[in-house]
């Protein structure tokens, strides 16, 4: 079995080395390593129960690892209480204090940290216009809805400007429009006031749109690290390539030098580091088939089973004749039932080492 | 608005059980003698003579005093008790609640007997040397009968509260940099109050009307009020009078539980602090 791992950053902020936790005798992280970079903004994505808010309450110092060892700056803090560690969280179901107002929630940690009340007032009212709170100073916690609990979360943690901030699924609550000024608020945040953002979301496409680094998770293993692009456009394997938007997942066989055959026929592809005869995975993103003017134009031929609009573009289901179901995504309509070519460009034919099935997609 | 039948029983028995004989000791304590219906307010007067003034005023010190000392005690056990993993728990509160499976009075005579001068405690004490203290009949003998008969009343509200208290919050509070006995201060107490205002509720109304105490561990040196009311009613026969300490002994209750109240649970939490 080999694991993910990754160089070691410019200026490391985290770094876990080994980690492994168990709950009563499950495993639920494999032997996680980390490094993360200072003023970085690293996402966990992964499928519910994978192990992201543990791996969060690991470098929170909620949770001690089984093994391995969780350092901060270099030092290892493994035996740091919580309250030392220079880490703030966006709990995932907040977590406010139903005893105190929005304004004295948010002003905890300064006034533990004994900032003098002037300090206090204006970095509590610049992290509520932050989240959009202004005038809700004095209401109770109980009192507001799921979205405004969450941002009173997020002024909770940011007001205290910590090294490094830990959010889980901060934005889960909101609706859509206010999630997107959001996420824009708290990239813009994290790269004004220059902290290292751990973020958790299994929303793809918020992992995609504001990291720096993305780290793919599945059952307590990471599956991959990479930016955004490379996860996306390079995926390691069929878990991530199917957790990671849209896609086409064939068996095939690498021929020779650039070619490969798949879905009964043969496709020049870019990928060179494969034996000949090598069976490999073909993964194909739904936007990368192109429909040919004439069915005989194209490379296969498909025959439409579904068409939904999707605003931009048209969501088509199509079998080919070996009864294996394409996804197609084109501004084009072809109707239900109709007989479509259609080609794919050789780099957008993206070759993975063959995984025996998805569950054991880590093992390589 | 609709009528809601099944009430019905519940306020016949509230009538009949509650309101009817309340009113009947207010009848005695504002009426004179056998002879017919005489308006006087003479029982209300003695009450404020000096020599009832100090019963009730002692009775007061001796609630207050025995319902902090439930505090200062109970307030550990219970977050012991809500500490300690799920199985522990069952078993200390069984522990806790077998000896209240015992007759009220039986437990006290059983303090008598170790308090006495002959009793086990001095002569556990002469073992070592030590002459045999008087303790039984003094006020730390009534007030330990207190503490150690409504201790349990304490406990259990503020374990119920602390148990059910999120630890996300403790963790939310830790994860701000509030060390342990910040953490407690600012959040854990805070939202215990509710279960520490019916705790001192529950405590200092049985301290404070009790009778039973008083004159076995007390032996009639420390008369209280609950005493005081019992003498009119089963040996000088004076209802009035007896009549008059009780309506006194409720608005002492009515205005405590108001001050209890008000110190709202929420609101500024830190304000018994
Ligand atoms: N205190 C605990 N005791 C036992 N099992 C736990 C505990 N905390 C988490 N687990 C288990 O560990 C696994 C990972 O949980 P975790 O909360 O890290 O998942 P997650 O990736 O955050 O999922 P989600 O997206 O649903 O929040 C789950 O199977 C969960 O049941
Ligand atoms: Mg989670």
């Amino acid at each position: 079995m080999t694991y993910e791992t990754q160089p070691a950053a410019g200026h490391e902020m985290i770094r876990l080395v080994d980690v492994h936790k168990e709950f009563d005798g499950e495993t639920v992280l494999d032997r996680i390593n980390l490094s993360i970079a200072k003023n970085e903004f690293v996402t966990l994505l992964g499928p519910s129960g994978c192990g992201k808010t543990t791996t969060l309450r690991i470098i929170g110092g909620f949770e001690t690892p089984t093994a391995g060892d969780v350092l901060f700056d270099g030092q290892r803090i493994n035996d740091i209480p919580a309250y030392q560690r220079k880490v703030n969280t966006v709990f995932q179901r907040y977590a406010l204090f139903p005893h105190l107002n929005v304004y004295d929630n948010i002003a905890f940690g300064l006034r533990i940290a004994k900032k003098d009340a002037k300090d206090i007032r204006e970095k509590v009212t610049s992290a509520l216009e932050l989240v959009e709170l202004r005038g809700f100073e004095k209401r109770s916690v109980s009192s507001l809805s799921g979205g405004q609990q969450q941002r009173v979360a997020i002024a909770r943690a940011v007001v205290n400007e910590p090294k490094v901030l830990l959010l889980d699924e901060p934005l889960a609550a909101l609706d859509l429009k206010l999630r997107k000024e959001m996420q824009l608020e708290l990239k813009n945040m994290q790269k004004q006031l220059g902290i290292t953002f751990v973020f958790v979301t299994h929303d793809q496409e918020e992992a995609l749109t504001m990291s720096d680094t993305v780290v793919v998770m599945k059952e307590g293993v990471i599956h991959q690290i990479g930016s955004p692009i490379s996860i996306y456009n390079e995926p390691r394997n069929i878990f991530v390539a199917d957790f990671i938007g849209e896609s086409v997942i064939l068996p095939g066989t690498y021929l020779e030098h650039c070619l490969v055959t798949f879905a009964g026929q043969k496709f020049v592809c870019v990928d060179t580091d494969f034996a000949p005869g090598e069976s490999v995975d073909v993964v194909i993103r739904p936007e990368d088939v192109d429909i040919t003017e004439e069915p005989s134009e194209g490379a296969l031929r498909l025959k439409v089973t579904s068409v939904v609009f999707k605003g931009v573009h048209y969501e088509m289901l199509a079998d080919g004749e070996d009864g294996q179901e394409w996804m197609i995504h084109s501004t084009t309509m072809a109707p239900e039932g109709q007989i479509i070519g259609v080609s794919i460009k050789p780099d957008n034919i993206h070759l993975m080492k063959k995984s025996a099935s998805l569950e054991g997609a880590a093992v390589q | 608005m609709k009528r809601n039948w099944s009430l019905y029983p519940y306020v016949i028995w509230m009538v009949l059980f509650t309101i009817v004989p309340i009113l009947m000791v207010f009848y005695y304590s504002i009426t004179a003698g056998e002879g017919g219906f005489n308006l006087t307010l003479s029982h209300y007067a003695r009450v404020f003579e000096p020599l009832y003034l100090t019963v009730i005023w002692r009775s007061i010190r001796l609630a207050l005093i025995s319902t902090a000392v439930c505090f200062l005690m109970g307030y550990p056990v219970a977050m012991i008790l809500a500490n300690s993993p799920e199985k522990q728990q069952f078993s200390l509160i069984v522990l806790f609640v077998v000896p209240m499976w015992m007759n009220f009075l039986a437990r006290t005579y059983a303090w008598m007997s170790l308090l006495e001068t002959n009793g086990v405690v001095n002569m556990i004490l002469g073992l070592f040397g030590i002459r045999p203290i008087a303790m039984l009949y003094t006020s730390g003998a009534v007030v330990l009968g207190m503490v150690y008969n409504y201790l349990p009343f304490m406990v259990f509200p503020i374990y119920t509260v602390l148990r059910k208290l999120d630890p996300s919050l403790v963790e939310a509070a830790e994860d701000l940099g509030a060390n342990p006995a910040r953490t407690f201060l600012r959040v854990i107490f805070p939202l215990s109050l509710p279960g520490v205002l019916s705790g001192i509720t529950m405590v200092f109304m049985p301290s404070v009307t009790t009778f039973a105490i008083s004159q076995l561990l007390g032996g009639g040196q420390f008369t209280l009020i609950g005493n005081l009311i019992e003498q009119q009613y089963l040996r000088t026969y004076d209802w009035g009078f007896g009549s008059a300490l009780s309506i006194i002994l409720m608005v002492i209750i009515l205005i405590s539980m108001g001050l209890i109240s008000r110190s709202d649970a929420y609101g500024e939490g830190g304000g018994l602090l």
